[in-house]
């Protein structure tokens, strides 16, 4: 039992990073006050520049400079329609969603021409496991050996540091002159305004920001996760980060756990698959697999607390004549 | 006071600013000494807050610059201005309301990178500001939390805090009742004592003159006059407001009241989050009489309105209106109202009142669109809506008398009289009337309160809802005040006087003081 549960706690953390780089990236961004339905175009980008980028120079680094510069692009593209022209964002992040679906493909086929996929990547083009100092020598020693060399040990470096972001970036946003504004920006505009700060220029770099993050989400699927491009790899990542921010309130720590509750579901669902339960027989997959978004919609219907978001979201920044 | 040989705290020179076709400032100059309160009046649109705009940097002006200090400024932006030593306290506060006072003292004056070092200073800074002008606040506390009069306070402290010399008010006293706008203008008062230049922008004659050294008058984008306060009168004020001769007062005979045509018993209604917004509120309305509801903005009267009116229906209670008895059980939606010849002019006129991008034709017949009169068999009859619609526009003075307009490009006051118009001549036989002058200017309002007096003549019955104490004063023969959704108190307008009222708006102790004022609910 304790080592099943090892096992599944190990599958979430693998399964949690890619939702929590794209929450955290999310959360940046609509703390601003941009929506982002685009996380799961920037994923799905980053994931193809990254595959592309590691297969081509055989470098897993190189191949996620290239995922963070797609995945900062498009959201720069998001930054152009919302912020600079007032675009609405919902728009905008679907039309980058869609875009990213098609051309990823499409490239994919013309540059290497496997059906929509990159070439498999091996050795250095993928981020590796990381064995922690003294995990084999400890790995009998007992719940400590387990906790520590199956659980903590060997996971590659971009699942460590998904972990890191969570206190990095609760520290910029509450402890930082940067973070301040960043909660003003999506509160009230106009203050922040007639303090003398550029709405757009915080705006902009609270994208930048969401851009990187997901970039690192995009090069984790295929170049760390997984081992090349596939297409659609993203498979909803983006929307599942985006109701673990929502369930987490916008608050870095409680979007950690909604990421690690949603990883957990899922890796429940694929130990689940085909087993028998005493009594009520097999449990569909995708009965669990839906849970993330049933548990959001109960909570956004006010059964579960509240979840209150930035006041400004969404709405684009007028100066009014007053 | 002023030495004449100090320069000018903040001086203006020739500003003319022009959106597309509307000059809304021309050639403005204005010489503010050190240290005085200088009071900046205008009808609304006479191109104040433009010109304030203009001084905190929100705009640039076409032609002209600023002075401050008898150094001239280029101010391109908010932060040039703060730089220049002007705060700003804005009409709707510009504050993060689930900020604590203190981020939002600190927002955009951090003193560095982490919040950590500034956090310490700013509350040293912020408790010496406090017992220098006596602005007493809890500095942890939570900016929605606060009362109005309080969140204004962070506002000036703001101001202070960023080191302003020179602070700007638009229209401060409007959300605030008489006896919060009274602590205002001692603080106001704590700052130039201190050597702080005040603006006030205000429409408000009564503070003007009880507050301000020198007075400016603006009129359609021109600065018209400067008067020192104590050598000009209200009188004067509003006429150079207006450019003509304005009466601040309604004619009208005594009222007439006879039989009850609308009552209401034990009307109570929570909102979404279960707060009981309207707390057992009765009262009885009578034929012939105006019935005015005074009180802070925000204090039920609008839950008020909208249930009277069938928008929301009543939790419990009960109205007897028209031989029905209207209750939770058997309610009556803003269409059977309508019906039963009750008419309501909504106090937002843009949210409620009119669809602002429909031509002033169609706008005049919302609410009665499925009337015969302006039905054929199977289209709406063009000619009938447009034919009433130039009737009533001449009959009420509706400029420009274009019924093919958007009715967004109206003025407010000439959207207001589309609106009472289109209730007023439905021949209703109660009108419920939510700021009929709200955003009206001064030519316009004269017009509008005739119109409630004749209509109350004919033996109508009228419930006005204002939260301008001069409003309540002069149209309503009887008084209800209401806080924090219930009826407070009820007076006889003619027992009325502005320090009573304020007193009971407040909800202080006003029977102890004015015991023998208040009187039955039954009238």
């Amino acid at each position: 039992m304790f080592e099943t549960l090892i096992l599944m706690l190990d599958a979430t953390m693998r399964v949690s990073t890619p939702l929590i780089f794209a929450a955290l990236a999310g959360l940046y961004s609509e703390r601003a006050g941009i929506v982002d339905i685009g996380l799961e175009g920037k994923i799905l980008g980053s994931a193809f520049a990254a595959a592309a980028g590691a297969a081509v120079f055989g470098s897993a680094w190189i191949g996620l400079c290239f995922g963070i510069l797609a995945s900062v692009s498009l959201a720069m593209i998001h930054g152009f329609a919302c912020i600079t022209h007032r675009g609405d964002h919902i728009v905008s992040g679907v039309a980058i969603n869609t875009i990213v679906a098609g051309l990823t493909v499409t490239l994919s086929m013309h540059w290497f021409g496997m059906g929509g996929q990159t070439p498999a990547l091996s050795g250095d083009a993928r981020f590796l496991d990381i064995t922690f100092p003294f995990a084999d020598a400890l790995q009998d020693v007992p719940v400590i050996g387990a906790i520590y060399s199956n659980l903590l040990s060997g996971h590659n470096i971009l699942v460590y540091l998904a972990f890191a972001m969570v206190p990095v970036t609760y520290w910029v946003v509450y402890k930082t002159r940067f973070g301040l504004r960043l909660r003003a920006v999506g509160e009230n505009p106009h203050a922040v305004d007639t303090a003398g700060i550029s709405v757009s220029f915080i705006r902009y770099r609270a994208l930048i920001i969401c851009g990187i993050l997901c970039g690192l989400a995009g090069a984790y699927l295929s170049t760390a996760h997984n081992a090349g491009f596939l297409k659609d790899m993203s498979a909803g990542k983006g929307y599942m980060a985006l109701a673990a921010l929502i369930f987490g309130k916008w608050r870095p720590v409680p979007v950690l756990l909604a990421c690690l509750l949603f990883g957990f579901l899922d890796a429940v669902a694929v130990r689940m698959q085909g087993v028998e339960i005493p009594g009520i027989g097999q449990v569909p997959v995708q009965a669990i697999e839906v849970l993330p978004y049933v548990l959001t919609v109960l909570l956004l219907a006010g059964f579960i607390g509240k979840a209150i978001g930035p006041k400004a979201i969404g709405r684009p920044y007028v100066k009014e004549r007053a | 006071m002023t030495n004449k040989t100090m320069p000018y705290a903040i001086e203006l020179r020739d500003i003319s600013k022009r959106f597309g076709a509307v000059q809304a400032n021309k050639d403005i100059c204005l010489q503010v000494p050190a240290g005085t309160i200088h009071g900046i009046i205008g009808e609304n649109g006479a191109g104040k807050s433009t010109l304030m705009s203009i001084i905190y940097g929100f705009y640039e002006a076409d032609t002209g610059y600023i002075e401050v200090d008898g150094k001239r400024v280029d101010i391109r932006s908010s932060q040039d201005a703060i730089n220049a030593g002007i705060g700003m306290v804005h009409q709707h506060f510009m504050l993060v309301e689930n900020f604590s006072v203190l981020e939002n003292v600190m927002l955009g004056a951090e003193g560095g990178a982490l919040l950590k070092g500034g956090v310490a200073a700013a509350r040293v800074e912020l408790q010496r500001l406090a017992k220098e002008y006596s602005l007493d606040i809890d500095v942890d506390a939570i900016v929605e939390e606060l009362p109005v009069g309080l969140q204004q306070r962070v506002e000036i402290l703001k101001a202070l805090y960023r080191g302003a010399r020179i602070l700007i008010l638009d229209e401060p006293t409007g959300v605030l009742t008489p006896q919060e706008a009274d602590h205002l203008f001692r603080i106001l008062k704590a700052l130039k004592d201190q050597g702080v230049t005040v603006l006030l922008i205000t429409h408000k004659l009564r503070e003007i003159m009880a507050s301000t050294d020198n007075v400016s008058v603006m009129r359609q984008g021109e600065m018209v006059s400067h008067r020192e306060t104590i050598h000009t009168s209200k009188e004067e004020l509003a006429e150079l407001m207006v450019g003509k001769k304005v009466r601040l007062t309604v004619d009208k005979e005594d009222a007439q009241p006879s039989e009850v045509l609308l009552s209401a018993q034990n009307l109570s209604q929570f909102d979404s989050q279960g707060v009981k917004r309207l707390k057992n509120v009765s009262l009885a309305l009578r034929a012939g009489e105006i019935l005015g509801i005074a009180g802070v903005s925000g204090n039920g009267q609008s839950e008020l309105l909208s249930v009277l009116s069938g928008i929301t229906p009543m939790d419990e209670g009960e109205i007897h209106f028209a031989g029905q008895v209207i209750n939770a059980k058997a309610p009556k939606n803003a269409a059977q109202m309508r019906d039963l010849k009750m008419a309501h002019v909504p106090e937002d006129r843009h949210k409620m009142g009119l669809v602002t991008g429909f031509e002033a034709y169609e706008a005049a017949i919302l609410g009665y669109h499925n009337s015969p009169v302006y039905n054929g068999k199977v289209l709406m009859n063009r000619k009938a809506m447009l034919d009433e619609c130039n009737a009533r526009m001449a009959a009420w003075d509706v400029r420009p008398p274009n019924p093919y307009l958007k009715t967004a490009n109206f003025s407010g006051g000439n959207q207001q009289k589309i609106v009472i118009a289109r209730e007023v001549e439905q021949n209703p036989d109660v009108l419920l009337i939510g700021q009929p002058t709200r955003g009206v200017d001064i030519g316009a309002i004269e017009n509008i309160h005739e119109q409630i007096v004749k209509l109350r003549d004919a033996g109508k019955a009228i419930l006005l809802v204002s939260v301008e104490l001069d409003e309540i004063m002069a149209l309503s023969d009887r008084i209800i005040v209401m806080f924090d959704g219930a009826v407070v108190g009820e007076l006889d307008a003619k027992d009325a006087d502005e320090r009573t009222l304020g007193l009971m708006m407040a909800n202080a102790h006003y029977k102890e003081q004015e015991g023998e004022q208040q009187e039955g609910v039954s009238a």
